[in-house]
């Protein structure tokens, strides 16, 4: 761990005219033609809107509009509720978040069912260092190196990462759907006074763009995957970004090794993640995350992956991201 | 016994004993920390409450015990030890020679080695391991200084000439760069003076913590291994255990982390455990070669030691193992 990650240097490449991938998607022995992707034609751009409604179907359920949401139960610990950008019938989202609630209680045990997360987060914290700090011409030796940063983590949890950024100096405003976490997150950050500074609040990211907050860098790691609409998603997380900010996310890639580690290993294997915690379909390729946030005007600068050594227990930053993998971008000064 | 604070960089020494170390339990419900009879100051939060013997009270986000063989940090923690009594004990002093000495001697008697180690131009720690009762505690001074320079070298047969065993016949292909020092004619240690400090003797022991880390104290040094000093290695050990410490700490730190996590000290201790384990092993080796006193063991000991000398290979490997530069000596 440490600042000496390689990185993986990604180049969103232009759209020139219709560019559709197709997927082949095997889900409960079931093929189903996807098609992922982003493109101009129309034929391309109905299919894609199609898309967005599809992606997020569980099979052997009818399609409504309550589906569109991460329907099954879970607790998680990449977990964040998506924010709601749809009507959801209020009851469905109290079940959700009552199920978050349930085991909010162990956000801070760190032998606990959130440990991979602790365990991760060093490393996550590294890249975020480092990015911002060159982007911000910061000193990355400094002990408080984002002094003067307004930061925001969005899907705070009970402020896993919240904590450390306030640490390093950030004003930090945590934000979560889940009341729950929240209060935990409140609880535990006043036992420190650098941290009792974060302000946390249970809201959205478009109830903040509606107050019309800015921020220098905003942050969500490890919830697009669990967003119904990720496009839009991105699209609040620009508008809260000041121009010229940084905005970083998080998630898993959609490929074969990311199905065999992130759901049969992590949720069937290991028991790291309770069974139905991450839909495979929902999970987004670096190529799609950097189109999305492209039509945000973001421009992803850097992107690298997290590869966990099973020997030493340990993650470390790496080029490999067929996994786990996180993106800094750069929103247009406009 | 000190302690040591930092505090905004600053660093304050509170010269009195610690009495009772608790860590405060943390507001949420969820916390699993010890139960403190004290008054939980909501402010505190989660930090270890220190009291000490004149009454006053410290918060520390990080306790280190770095309080020696005997520590009160280990033992108010309530980590468990193994190990095992030599029963053996070393006396301890300083003494002064009348001509520099910048070599340090070590002469492994039946009942245990002496060891004349330099701490500047004319002054020397001596480090005498013998059985209890062997040395009378209460004899005077001079007859001490007698005691040691006799130790030292008079006794137990002529000096040994470079040409047994060790010889140029059988090792002079391997020499290398070694040049004379075999021929040489055989050099004694500097003759004891007088004492330059107050003469203690300790028991020894084997001492090794289970574990090096709790919630919000870690051990370094002597507080979590203790050796035999016949290989001179539990500085070393000690400060290679701060080393790794402060290099663990200072990347937790970079990253925002809390110093008294106990995620990030679990690191230093995979660390230095491994390391210290190792050193330990070997150490508990040499002691128990050298504590048995019989002719045909003798010669292969001196031998073997003649050939690690000699192969500069396995005399650079060994040197830097005990110095703290190679901590797994088998993996380079």
């Amino acid at each position: 761990m440490g600042f000496s990650y390689r990185k993986a240097k990604f180049v969103a490449y232009e759209i020139n005219g219709p560019r559709v991938q197709s997927h082949r998607l095997l889900r409960n022995g079931k093929a189903e033609n996807k098609i992922g992707g982003f493109a101009e034609s129309e034929k391309a751009k109905t299919m894609a809107s199609r898309l967005s409604v599809m992606k997020h179907v569980p099979p052997n359920r009818p399609w409504s509009m309550i589906h569109l949401l991460n329907p099954r139960p879970f607790s998680t610990e990449h977990h964040q509720p998506p924010p709601v950008t749809n009507t959801t019938p209020s009851s469905l989202k109290q079940q959700e978040l009552a199920k978050f609630s349930a085991i909010a209680d162990t956000w801070w045990d760190s032998e606990g069912p959130f440990k991979p997360l602790h365990a991760l987060n060093p490393t996550r914290l590294a890249f975020i260092r480092s990015t911002l700090c060159r982007h911000f011409r910061k000193d990355p030796y400094s002990p408080k190196p984002f002094q003067g940063l307004k930061l925001i983590d969005v899907g705070c949890g009970g402020g896993i990462l919240s904590e450390p950024l306030a640490r390093m100096g950030a004003t930090v405003t945590g934000v979560d759907a889940v009341e729950k976490n929240i209060n935990i997150a409140r609880v535990h950050a006043d036992l420190d006074p650098v941290t009792s500074t974060i302000e946390y609040c249970c809201t959205t990211a478009e109830k903040l763009v509606e107050e019309q907050r800015k921020f220098d860098a905003v942050i969500a790691l490890e919830v697009i995957e669990h967003v119904a609409e990720p496009a839009e998603f991105c699209k609040s997380l620009a508008a809260l970004t000041v121009p010229d900010g940084a905005t970083v996310i998080s998630t898993i890639n959609r490929s074969m090794r990311s199905y065999a580690s992130a759901i049969i290993a992590a949720e069937y294997i290991l028991h790291w993640l309770p069974k139905g915690t991450h839909q495979w379909s929902s999970f987004l390729t670096p190529e799609e995350l950097v189109l999305i946030l492209q039509r945000a005007s973001i421009d992803v600068k850097e992107m690298a992956g997290f590869v966990y050594n099973p020997l030493t227990g340990r993650w470390s930053l790496s080029d490999d991201i067929s996994v786990n993998f996180i993106a800094f971008g750069t929103k247009n000064s406009q | 016994i000190k302690h040591l604070q930092n505090t905004d960089f600053q660093k304050t020494i509170y010269p009195s004993r610690l009495t009772s170390m608790a860590i405060l339990p943390s507001s949420s419900s969820t916390g699993v920390d010890k139960t403190s009879s004290a008054k939980v100051s909501y402010h505190r939060g989660q930090l270890a409450k220190l009291e000490l013997s004149d009454g006053e009270s410290l918060y520390a986000k990080l306790v280190v015990g770095a309080d020696g063989g005997k520590s009160q940090v280990r033992e108010l923690a309530g980590f468990k030890i193994t190990g095992w009594n030599y029963y053996q004990n070393a006396v301890i002093c300083t003494v002064e020679h009348s001509v520099e000495n910048h070599c340090a001697w070590q002469r492994f008697l039946p009942s245990g080695p002496i060891a004349l180690l330099p701490i500047s131009d004319k002054f020397s720690n001596i480090v005498w391991t013998m059985n209890p009762n062997e040395l009378d505690c209460k004899m005077n001074e001079d007859d001490f200084v007698k005691a040691l320079n006799h130790a030292l070298d008079y006794g137990y047969g002529p000096h040994p000439k470079s040409g047994v065993l060790g010889s140029a016949d059988i090792f002079s292909w391997f020499r290398g760069d070694v040049t004379m020092s075999a021929n040489e004619c055989f050099e004694v240690p500097p003759k004891v003076v007088k004492l330059a400090s107050e003469r203690m003797v300790f028991p020894l022991s084997l001492k090794h913590a289970n574990d090096y880390v709790a919630k919000r104290t870690v051990l370094v040094g002597d507080a979590a291994h203790t050796v035999h000093p016949l290989a001179g290695q539990g500085v070393n050990m000690g400060f290679g255990d701060a080393s790794a410490l402060s290099r663990i700490i200072a990347d937790g730190i970079a990253v925002g982390t809390d110093i008294g996590e106990i995620s990030l000290l679990k690191k230093y201790e995979a660390e230095s455990k491994l390391a210290n384990v190792m050193m330990m092993a070997v150490l508990e080796g040499f002691q128990k070669a050298y504590s048995v006193d019989f002719g045909p063991l003798n010669v292969l000991r001196a031998a073997a030691f003649r050939g690690a000398h000699h192969v500069s290979p396995l005399g650079r490997i060994i040197i830097s193992f005990a110095s703290g530069q190679l901590r797994l000596p088998f993996f380079s």
